[in-house]
């Protein structure tokens, strides 16, 4: 192998390890068989979720390990699973409002702005913010900050007053889709134009045609440029 | 126009929606400009008295910090709680260099440290300083005559002494207000007795004993309506007016104002700048008594 090797530590024992590799397919190549915390590995799911360290710092960083390089002096660990809380609720019994939240998680409001959930977010989510809005009763902020959440549970896992911040974060985005949105006009006219029949003449004109004929239109057909 | 910035806090932005949109409205016909400060967090509502907890005092930290990156060592707000918590934590932090290190250094992740030099002032501070009372006097266009207000000052304003926006024991500021109004402030000794105020989640009773008495000496020496600066106060003294009636049958209630909702109808505003459907108690009456 021509790549530069790296020396990695996996839950303190030191591996040599391609320097061109994730995370998790350093794991992989140390012999690691990973079956929870990981699933995508596209940087979409939020399954792998992991925690690591460089040599001499003191910091603890966090990132997914499908989307981090290894680098020298790296030590890992991979987070399974996060067993953190999460309210069973029926969205359509719910008001979009603060109380909402004050029931669901009383927690959230024990956030004392230090930020460090926001420090945590592989997505780079400004975590804070959104559950500030939450505090304020602004749902729709709250949605649309926490809107790329991949619910990796980072932020709660490093959260001193102990919010589940993502779980808070989707009940906001269920709320804000339920109930505040606006609603697509157009979408609503179409459904009611289908539901008239607008296009049964025109699909039962397509269901007589012989498969040449069909093909023959399907060639002819308007194409965007 | 003159501006300051301003701190709403998460319950004007809620169930007190009625102060915040009364005092901008008031402040804007006083030519004096409330700028909403940009990504402002929960004071925490309660200052924390503990010496060695720290991060009770981030919130109010950040929030110091993004007023000085706006370039101002000054901002406002409403709520009494709000004032009270931040003022007693910004004390805190500009005072001691020490503290402010450790909370620099925790929050490393901000582009710049906070230099301890921003103060805020309690909105009813900007009326009586910065405006003047005799101003506001001259611009009221219809004059609150007849009627007498109980000006309900609470805890959080005036203690402890060194966060008091006026004398603890004998505060005039809200009198005075009520006076440029042109409607008269009743003698009321319970004017800072406490309300109860977050006892009102766990010991409801405790709540309606004290809303009684409060309420109660207010009516005995006259008062149409109490005069509050807290949306807590207000709600133990408005809201609660529905258990002070459970127990106490022969209840009579009375309505309860933010100053500004006074303030905003002294000054000719659309009383839809009031918001009264946020009011527990009705407020119509007095309203039409203060148009006709």
């Amino acid at each position: 192998m021509d790549e530069e090797m790296v020396r990695i530590y996996i839950m303190g024992k030191e591996y040599k390890v391609p320097g061109n590799l994730t995370i998790l397919t350093a794991l992989e190549y140390a012999g690691y068989q990973i079956i929870r915390g990981a699933g995508c590995r596209e940087g979409f799911c939020g399954a792998c979720a992991t925690v690591y360290r460089m040599k001499d710092d003191y910091k603890l960083k966090a990132d997914l390990a499908c989307q981090t390089k290894v680098e020298d002096g790296m030590y890992l660990a991979q987070l399974p699973f996060v067993p953190a809380q999460k309210s069973i609720y029926d969205i359509n019994k719910l008001k979009p409002e603060v109380g909402t939240f004050q029931e669901l998680y009383p927690e959230n409001f024990k956030c004392v702005s230090c930020n460090t959930c926001t420090k945590a977010c592989p997505q780079d989510i400004e975590v804070m913010d959104y559950v500030q809005a939450i505090v304020r009763g602004d749902i729709k902020k709250a949605a649309n900050i926490s809107f790329d959440c991949i619910m990796c549970g980072l932020c709660a896992l490093r959260c001193p007053a102990e919010i589940v911040q993502y779980n808070v974060g989707i009940l906001a985005r269920r709320l804000y889709g339920k109930y505040l949105a606006p609603r697509a006009k157009h979408t609503r006219k179409r459904i009611e134009e289908l539901e008239k029949g607008m296009w049964e003449d025109e699909v039962n004109k397509l269901m007589k045609l012989s498969k040449k004929a069909l093909k023959e239109k399907y060639k002819s057909r308007d194409k965007e440029a | 126009m003159k501006e300051i910035i301003y701190y709403p806090g998460c319950t004007l932005k809620n169930t007190a929606k009625n102060f915040e949109d009364s005092a901008i409205a008031c402040s804007e016909a006083l030519d004096f400009k409330l700028h909403e400060l940009k990504d402002w967090y929960c004071c925490g509502t309660v200052y924390s008295l503990t010496s060695d907890d720290l991060m009770h005092h981030i919130a109010t930290v950040r929030n110091l910090l993004r007023v000085q990156e706006e370039g101002q060592e000054r901002f406002t707000t409403l709520c009494s709680m709000c004032y009270n918590t931040l003022k007693r934590s910004s004390k805190r932090i500009n005072e001691n260099e020490n503290d402010r290190e450790t909370l620099n250094s925790f929050m490393d992740e901000e582009e710049n440290n906070y230099e301890g030099k921003v103060d805020i002032i309690h909105y009813l501070q900007i009326l009586r300083d910065e405006i003047g009372f005799d101003i506001i006097k001259e611009k009221v266009k219809r004059p609150l005559k007849n009627l007498k207000l109980a000006p309900y000052y609470g805890c959080l304003l005036l203690r402890p002494n060194e966060v008091a926006i006026d004398d603890p024991d004998s505060p005039s500021i809200l009198e005075d207000l009520i006076t440029a109004m042109g409607a008269e402030a009743v003698y009321f000794p319970f004017k800072n007795e406490c309300c109860g105020a977050y006892e009102t989640v766990a010991e409801v009773d405790l709540v309606v004993e004290r809303a009684h008495n409060i309420i109660g000496n207010a009516k005995r020496n006259g008062a149409d309506a109490i005069l509050v600066s807290c949306p807590l106060c207000a709600f133990n003294l408005d809201n609660r007016q529905k258990e002070v009636l459970e127990k106490y049958p022969d209840f009579e209630g009375i309505p309860v104002l933010y100053f500004t909702q006074a303030l905003a109808l002294a000054l000719g505003l659309d009383p839809d700048v009031c918001r009264f459907d946020l009011n527990y108690q009705p407020v119509e009456d007095l309203v039409r008594g203060i148009e006709q």
